[in-house]
């Protein structure tokens, strides 16, 4: 929560579509770049003024080395569709890393689950690089698939698809039944329904499960209280049963918060 | 505060009921937390005050998401006055804005006039709090929900109950959502008040046409942000020609041009508020875009652009 961060104008390095209406953004941000961690985001501000609110945006993949991150996204409105039309030498206004990002040190001597839903997959991929252990991946799509070469090199890769053109047909549930496999952590991101199943799924099997939520942001920093999640206990900060998305998540244990 | 802030020959400092800011750049309830979530990005003791989220006598859990949503140049609110008390707010935000050089408005809410009172008498003793806002927008429970601000005798009593347990200055903060904002001005001057601020929000709705159903789960929600700025400029210029004591105003300023528009309508501060989301520097570089305004334009002290535009 108190984790550094900066609000900046970073330098467009590349731009290209990996699907239908789903953009990679490479941008080069040392500073950021240094400080993310995997399953933190980053508020991309557009530059048309009449849309004021940031694009809270997950990170695919952060390299300390080379001093870039890159966003993977969706065009689900105006917003993300002028992000879309951001080209190599432009600058975005970004402020980031936000979040907790997922803990990694859960995984520690662990079989691991990295669970991605949709636009939930492009987390898995950072998220992966630095899980040193063993590792499999259940990247669930609803017909086209994207990511699947920086997923496949970084562990074993599981798919399911709602249409059954690749892999298995059905969720991504459906895909570990299917396949048999058993993980003793899950970390996961995705669509709420996915993320409900694998809470309900996780406490079936009794093993740990970390969730990235997603909801509407205005701050991304935790001051306006929007992205509020439901949590079981009564939260710290808040005093009532509502933790910050953007603070105290986006990820959590998934038997703190109600789905 | 201590010492005056000028920039070169500038003055800029403001008077609030006698309570003296730095320059006239606050930032508006409940978009800005206490300061603690954005001392890292910017410096908090360039701002004339920080003014606090709204604090309740009792932790309240707001509405339902989704809370909010984006409006052409604005967003719609509906995080219903979430809140952790005034309790956690003492121990907390308080002790924090202690390090912090700038003027305390600590802006308030209540259910009940009864729930107005036992924050501010809870806040008495507190040295860190120079003014107190009253959010005066909350629906009155005993009087079936209509909003204490959108009743001139309601406006007028919750003032005058509020002014007996203070004792700081005390701010009301006025809904828009009246048809005679200066009839509200002069109702809680005439309770006591000793300063106005305004505008809150204005109500709005907004339909999700994909899902069929309403963009915020409470259905309607707080306008804000650029789109409702003429709105907000208006009301201000009307308020400050139906009463005496000072006004602070807001409404979807984003940067030092807009807020001298309210200066120049008669406001002697100005609130910074949605643009934060924007860019969350925005009441840092408005204040320091007054200063060089008037600069340029050769303007030694701001008493003499508040109001200026009759």
């Amino acid at each position: 929560m108190e984790a550094e961060k900066v609000y900046v104008k970073a330098l467009v390095r590349e731009q290209k579509p990996v699907g239908t209406q789903i953009f990679s953004l490479l941008l080069e941000e040392k500073s950021i770049a240094s400080m993310a961690k995997p399953g933190q985001f980053l508020s991309v501000y557009c530059r048309d003024q009449s849309r004021l609110l940031p694009r809270p945006i997950s990170i695919c993949e952060a390299d300390p080395d080379a001093g870039t991150l890159r966003l993977v996204y969706r065009i689900a409105g105006e917003g993300t569709r002028e992000f879309a039309g951001l080209r190599s030498g432009d600058t975005v206004q970004v402020l980031g890393p936000l979040g907790n990002g997922f803990p990694l040190q859960e995984a520690e001597g662990k079989k691991v689950f990295l669970i991605g839903g949709g636009i939930g997959i492009p987390p898995m991929v950072e998220l992966a690089r630095r899980l040193p252990g063993e590792k499999q991946i259940i990247a669930g799509y609803r017909d086209e698939v994207f990511l699947t070469k920086e997923l496949s090199e970084n562990g074993e890769l599981f798919i399911a698809t709602e249409d059954g053109s690749t892999g298995t047909k059905g969720t991504v549930l459906d895909c570990i039944r299917e396949n048999g496999l058993h993980a003793d952590v899950i970390y996961a991101c995705g669509p709420t329904p996915m993320l409900r199943a694998l809470k309900e799924y996780a406490a079936q099997e009794g093993i740990p499960c970390w969730l990235s939520l997603e909801q509407r942001m205005a701050c991304g920093i935790g001051a306006c209280l929007a992205c509020v999640c439901k949590s079981v206990e009564k939260d710290e900060h808040s005093q009532v049963h509502n933790k910050r998305i953007c603070a105290e998540g986006p990820v959590f244990e998934a038997g703190q918060i109600c789905l | 505060m201590k010492e005056r802030n000028t920039t070169k020959q500038v003055r800029t400092e403001v008077e609030i009921a006698g309570v003296t800011l730095k320059n006239p750049v606050v930032t508006a309830s409940g978009t800005f937390g206490s300061g603690m979530e954005y001392g890292d990005l910017t410096d908090l003791s360039q701002l004339g005050a920080v003014v606090t989220k709204g604090v309740a006598n009792v932790p309240w859990a707001g509405n339902d998401v989704p809370r909010i949503a984006e409006t052409p140049s604005g967003m719609m609110n509906a995080i219903g006055l979430q809140n952790p008390g005034i309790d956690t707010f003492i121990r907390r935000d308080l002790a924090f804005l202690e390090k912090v050089d700038t003027r305390v408005i600590v802006n308030v809410c209540g259910r009940s006039v009864e729930d107005y009172c036992e924050v501010v008498e809870r806040l008495s003793d507190e040295k860190r709090v120079d003014l107190l806002e009253i959010n005066i927008s909350c629906p009155n429970v005993k009087e079936g929900g209509i909003a204490f601000g959108q009743d001139p005798k309601c406006a007028m009593e919750v003032t005058q109950a509020v002014k007996r347990a203070a004792k700081v200055p005390v701010i009301m903060k006025l809904s828009p959502n009246v048809t005679d904002i200066a009839e509200m001005a002069r109702a809680v001057e005439a309770g006591g008040a000793d300063a106005v601020s305004l505008i809150n929000t204005l109500t709005g709705m907004k339909i999700d046409i994909h899902r069929r159903t309403f963009a915020l789960a409470n259905k309607t929600g707080g306008v804000s942000g650029p789109a409702i700025r003429p709105i907000a400029v208006r009301m201000v210029y009307q308020a400050a020609h139906a009463v005496k004591i000072p006004v602070i105003g807001m409404g979807g300023i984003t940067c030092a041009e807009d807020a001298l528009e309210f200066l120049m309508a008669g406001a002697s501060a100005v609130a910074v508020g949605t643009a934060h989301f924007h860019d969350p520097l925005a009441s840092v570089k408005t204040a320091r875009g007054i200063a060089e305004f008037m600069e340029a334009e050769g303007v030694t002290d701001i008493r003499e652009l508040i109001g200026c535009v009759e």
